[in-house]
């Protein structure tokens, strides 16, 4: 099972210049705030689904859920 | 109803529909508090909107997120375009996007208890108002 230290580690590879905080000690469920310029100019849902991406698969499966905020750099 | 004439009515009412929310139970009756926290969003902006519940036939679902790409319940389109589930829609809410997006006069983002929503004859709020 997945800690919050690997989900995290998997967005920050994934996405350009992302910093991700995640918690979620169960290994089934999490909860993000991910920061990335990539997000500028993009709506929440594409911004949710580019960190969904990271997933693709996992997600409903072996990762039931993840609540997730999204934001760009101020 | 075939998967494909569901999915042409669904794509219809997304596109006919300025304002309209794919939800578990009706706007009366909210089935789910996601979908009820949703509602409340909506009523606090006292912007009128489309509702459809997905519950009474899961194909209404599978369908729907086929073409949303989204896997999630409630989904909320507006001007045909997915603006999100109840997460999105709440931190849209709060920071006044939302009320931009659906053309709603400023509500105050604190009072999502809806404070002008229609007092029932029992004085009772609506439940989705109480649970937003």
């Amino acid at each position: 099972m997945p800690s919050a230290e690997d989900i995290k580690q998997r967005i920050e590879a994934a996405l350009p210049d992302a910093s991700a905080q995640v918690e979620g000690a169960d290994g089934v469920h999490f909860q993000a705030v991910v920061t990335s310029p990539a997000f500028a100019g993009k709506t929440r849902v594409a911004q949710h689904r580019m960190v969904m991406d990271v997933f693709a698969g996992e997600l409903g499966g072996s990762i039931h859920a993840m609540a997730l905020t999204t934001k760009t750099p101020s | 109803m075939s998967e494909n004439q569901l999915r042409d009515a669904i794509s219809e009412a997304i596109t006919d529909n300025e304002i309209i929310l794919f939800m578990k139970g009706t706007p009366e009756q909210p089935a789910c508090g996601f979908s009820a926290r949703t509602v409340g969003v909506m009523q606090a902006l006292d912007v009128s909107f489309a509702s459809v519940d997905i519950l009474p036939d899961p194909r209404i679902r599978q369908e729907l997120s086929a073409l949303s790409q989204w896997p999630t319940i409630p989904q909320l389109f507006v001007r045909g375009e997915l603006v999100g589930g109840c997460d999105i829609v709440m931190e849209m809410y709060e920071s006044g996007e939302l009320a931009g997006l659906v053309g709603a006069e400023a509500a105050a983002p604190a009072a999502p208890e809806a404070p002008d929503a229609p007092v029932g004859q029992d004085g009772l709020l609506q439940p989705e108002n109480r649970l937003a």
